[in-house]
């Protein structure tokens, strides 16, 4: 159908925002990610390692 | 990383949501954006305009811990990985003065003449996923922060803790640069409190603590470290386990107190608290951390407003149990922390359930906006000549280079035969870099490349997209793994790491020399889903497959859909269960997609993503099915006690029955004035050793209940840590203000029931205040039982899908992959994967419908080259392989009457069992051939000088 559109905004850049990204493209769908700040990353981007495996959060 | 590859993600950063006018399936987004001043596809990441910079400024992403200049980039590995000028630092965008960096910018890449640009976007569904904010400094300031240096926040020490943080790892005091000997971790610091108007949990700070504390013991071992708790709510799968595990080897004191302020006394922190016993104690330390939580996001009005959707009263996102990822406006989705406080696994499931509610919203327009990536063609004559090896060994910020002498094995590198070129590289894995990596390959016509870095893991994939980008097989690439395995585990020992990082190269170049290119495959898909159980979440999941676009079976082994929904009466935000599953199910059977097989067992599954065979047995009678992939949501049971009197007694019963009966309103509740609930009865170190997760809510809310119906009533909850996470907390809060007792007790004392002449019921238990044995007369004793795996061990042979040690499930990987199973087209959602209440189930079957999806929309899947491949001349067809292979992956056939072994390369997972037990030798894998496994062997033995 014409009406609807193949393209999803998401708003947010962190590992919520990244993940859906990663999906709606895997899925067949374009992406907006838009992100506040100058790179995608959010918070997890800070972290050093992740409970409990302590696997690197880069 | 990979999101910044994909050619259908358009990142758009210093960008904000300004409006959303339209209706779901075609809205138009006005995004507003700030200009970097910095051309992103100009930009080769070089630093030079910050060397430049006359201005330096606090750098937010080390927590301001160090010192930045105005042009930057928040970190190596940063996407877009480009420079950007941060316009309140910069002198030339506020006082037209000072040009410095566009004039040593080579690549021309500084632009001050970008203005702030609008940009309007027509779009077919919004997702929010903004994230969390940060707890107010006038909350952390009750704690000292601010006041004294000493007291730290949690995220600054994951920072003080990171290698290429601003201390490069070490734990020091702000103060006087000194490591601290006693730490002490306050828990809560703006969660739990409604005086600061947080009365939710965070959900994520006892873990990160734990973490953190882990780190800061394996850097400083003699530190000792002191929790200070109310409750520890490590509910989480696996979480308990890694908590009892941490406080055993680090020998963490963990102190059940809530500490009201910190004080300095002669350069020490003096922390005041109230044991359990009711005594009042005092201590000192050398450091506060601060365990912040987290809160609605500091713009969360503003994108409300934008996106025209309600926030709840904590200013997250107002969502509902029955759907958790939907706003107020329809079409307009949400996800992660702005959804409810949460952590890493449960935002990637809800960024992957969100994902799926987009698909099903605009199902009909799917691939009417992508563009598909196209690689050069590959260049063949490349191997007609001598191998041609490239090496980099790359720097990983500090992470090998502080341990490794990084230079001398590139050096080294260069001595090796074929080596043709030789470099060192900051950070391999960025952008510039592999671009970098990538213009090399190809002006000096490489054929072979080595890459001395991290682990093929989690990096190959990406080096390998680089090799192709430029015409290369993906094949003919090697690594070697100098950071897990060397730079990090010799840590103290530099020299002995540099030969061995030499040795590791030597020997990847020996391999690469022999690699030769493999040819990748698809196969078609089956555009069917199998979805077994016919629960909430196999429902959930079933219908958002069909809502996608794809037909859908369920197999349910019981005569009716619903599974353990059915047994619940209302939900977490008081909504009508029964009337939810009504709906749930009446969707499932008028939707002409989906197929339902009641009473039926799956009896086998052969085949391989996209193309699986099974069969189902319904009533004696068994059923073939064809189907691309298979989602597993065959849930739990509430487990039974055999101690408390539970089945001798009928005043004794589970929440579950207690909901029932109350249900039944006031008149169940005849008789009754005293009600005695009892946490943890089976879970958490009982009969079964993880934490059940739902119950401390449920048994709030059963609470709440009783009261509701007969206010005289006295409620007791003897608990061991009451784990009303996120948002649940307003129950346990609204709880204790009903006058509900919450009384706490240990494992090594656990509450008694006995029977008293009265035809009532006693409870024994431990009152740590008094410190003596107390009796509760109880018309009601209520079990919060838990949750019970079912006995999954015969459905995961049939998957070959493995469960952890309590009987669940186990996901591909706990915080990337949480809803997929090790083996490719399997998914997994709701009990099944482990204990979670019913937005969490609904979230996570959402979650395993998107990622099941992914394949039947693509149509097709490609099957990774590393495959095992039989020479039938050598096979003399005994039949070895075929009975180890893990993957029903290789099969005898007859050839010219003869029995051979073949591949089937699209379950093969590389692996390389039947090589290695081949008694004739018959059998190679792709990408590690005998002869250059043998090749690296080799290498390893020879020394360095030999080499030369």
């Amino acid at each position: 159908m014409a009406d609807k559109s193949g393209s999803v905004l998401i708003l947010g850049g962190g590992i919520a925002g990244i993940q859906s990204a990663m999906d709606l493209a895997e899925l067949g769908y374009y992406v907006y990610l838009v992100e506040k700040k100058a790179s995608i990353g959010g918070v997890m981007a800070k972290l050093d390692k992740t409970f409990p495996t302590n696997d690197c959060a880069i | 990383m990979e999101a910044g590859r994909s050619p259908n993600i358009e990142i758009l950063t210093n960008a904000t949501l300004h409006s959303v006018e339209g209706k779901p399936g075609a809205f138009n987004a006005l995004v507003h954006q700030e200009p970097r001043y910095i051309d992103e596809d100009k930009c080769t990441a070089c630093g030079m305009c910050k060397m430049y910079c006359p201005r330096p400024v606090a750098d937010f992403y080390n927590e301001s811990l160090a010192v930045i200049h105005a042009p930057r980039i928040d970190y190596p590995q940063a996407i877009p990985s480009a420079y950007y000028i941060d316009p309140k630092a910069c002198l030339r965008v506020n006082y037209e003065t000072c040009n410095l960096c566009a004039q040593t910018c080579t690549a021309g890449a500084i632009d001050f003449s970008q203005k702030p640009k609008d940009v309007e976007l027509n779009v077919g569904a919004v997702i929010l996923a903004p994230g969390f904010g940060k707890i107010d400094n006038q909350v952390l300031s009750r704690f000292g922060y601010g006041r004294f240096p000493d007291v730290v926040t949690s995220y600054e020490i994951e920072r003080l803790t990171c290698a290429s943080g601003p201390s490069e790892g070490h734990v020091i005091r702000l103060s006087d640069g000194r490591a601290p000997k006693k730490i002490a971790f306050l828990q809560c610091v703006g969660s739990r409190d409604e005086t600061c108007g947080n009365g939710y949990c965070s959900s994520v700070c006892c873990m990160y603590a734990f973490k953190e504390a882990a780190i800061i013991k394996e850097h400083e071992p003699e530190v000792d470290i002191t929790f200070f708790f109310m409750d520890v709510r490590t509910q989480g799968k696996g979480f308990d386990e890694a908590r009892k595990r941490a406080e055993s080897k680090y020998s963490f004191r963990v102190v059940r107190a809530r500490v009201p302020r910190v004080e300095q006394v002669d350069g020490k922190l003096g922390l005041v608290w109230v044991d359990e016993e009711g005594t009042s104690r005092n201590e000192l330390f050398d450091m506060v951390v601060l365990s912040v939580g987290l809160e609605a996001p500091e713009d969360a009005h503003i994108i409300s407003a934008a996106a025209g959707c309600e926030l709840n009263h904590y200013e997250f996102a107002k969502t509902s149990v029955q759907n958790p990822l939907t706003t107020t406006r329809p079409g307009i989705f949400t996800a992660g922390a702005f959804q409810g406080p949460k952590d890493v696994p449960e935002s990637v499931t809800q960024a992957s359930g969100v994902a799926a509610l987009a698909s099903e919203l605009l199902a009909d327009a799917r691939g009417t906006r992508t563009v598909t990536l196209t690689y050069p063609e590959e260049d063949r004559t490349l191997l007609e000549e001598e191998p041609r090896i490239g090496v980099f060994v790359c720097h990983c910020g500090v992470n090998i280079a502080g341990v490794v002498d990084v230079k001398a094995v590139r050096d080294y590198a260069a001595t090796l035969p074929n080596v043709v070129l030789y470099d060192d590289v900051l950070y391999s894995c960025s952008q510039d870099a592999l671009k970098g990596i990538a213009q090399k390959i190809k002006n000096n016509r490489l054929n072979r490349v080595v890459i001395a870095a991290c682990s093929p893991r989690t990096h190959e994939p990406l080096f390998q997209d680089t090799l192709k980008s430029v015409g290369v097989n993906p094949a003919l690439f090697e690594m070697a793994n100098v950071r897990d395995q060397c730079a990090w585990v010799h840590a103290h020992e530099p020299e002995a790491a540099t030969q061995k990082s030499k040795d590791l190269v030597r020997m990847a170049v020996a391999k690469a020399r022999l690699l030769t290119p493999l040819e990748s495959q698809t196969v078609g898909v089956n555009p069917r889903a199998l979805v077994i159980g016919g629960g909430g979440a196999g429902m959930t999941a079933a219908l958002s497959v069909a809502e996608q676009g794809y037909e859908c079976l369920i197999v349910e082994k019981n005569d009716v859909l619903g599974g353990n929904l059915a047994r619940l009466k209302w939900t977490a935000d008081g909504q009508d269960a029964p009337r939810i599953l009504k709906e749930m199910i009446d969707r499932v059977r008028k939707h002409p997609k989906i197929k339902v097989l009641l009473g039926a067992k799956l009896e086998s599954v052969s085949g391989y993503v996209g193309n699986f065979v099974s069969t189902v047995k319904v009533k004696e009678k068994v059923q073939t099915i064809e189907h691309g992939v298979i989602l597993v949501a065959t849930g739990a049971k509430e487990y039974r006690p055999k101690s408390y009197l539970y089945g001798e007694n009928d005043r004794v019963m589970t929440q579950l029955e207690l909901e029932e009966r109350l249900a039944k309103g006031k008149t169940s509740l005849k008789n009754i004035s005293n009600v005695v609930m009892i946490q943890c009865v089976g879970s958490r170190g009982d009969d079964m050793q993880h934490c059940s997760r739902l119950c401390c809510t449920q048994a709030v809310r059963n609470a709440l209940k009783v009261k509701e119906l007969k206010p005289d009533a006295n409620v007791f909850v003897l608990y061991r840590d009451m784990r009303t996470y996120g948002f649940h907390e307003d129950l346990y809060s609204a709880a204790r203000r009903k006058g509900i007792n919450f009384i706490r007790y240990d494992l090594e004392n656990r509450p008694e029931v006995l029977k008293n002449k009265a035809s009532g019921l006693t409870v024994r238990f431990f009152d740590k205040l008094l410190g003596d044995t107390l009796d509760l007369d109880a018309d009601l004793a209520v079990l919060s039982v838990g949750v019970e795996p079912t006995d999954n061990t015969g459905l995961s042979k049939l998957l070959k899908a493995p469960l952890t040690q309590d009987g669940f499930f186990l996901e591909a990987h706990a915080k990337l992959r949480p809803v997929e199973v090790a083996v490719d087209g399997i998914y997994l959602c709701g009990l099944a994967h482990g204990p979670k209440s019913l937005d969490e189930t609904v979230a996570q079957a959402k979650a395993a419908a998107a990622k099941a999806v992914i394949p039947l929309a693509k149509g097709r899947v490609s099957v990774t080259p590393l495959v095992s491949h039989v020479d039938q001349g050598v096979c003399i067809g005994c039949g070895l392989c075929e009975s180890l292979c893990p993957y029903k992956a290789i099969e005898l056939v007859k050839v010219d009457k003869r029995k051979k072994a073949q591949t089937i390369t699209a379950s093969c997972k590389g692996c390389g069992i039947c090589a290695s037990h081949c008694p004739t030798l018959a059998i190679s894998m792709g990408g590690f051939t005998d002869e250059a496994i043998f090749a690296q062997i080799h290498a390893f033995a020879q020394q360095e000088q030999e080499v030369r």
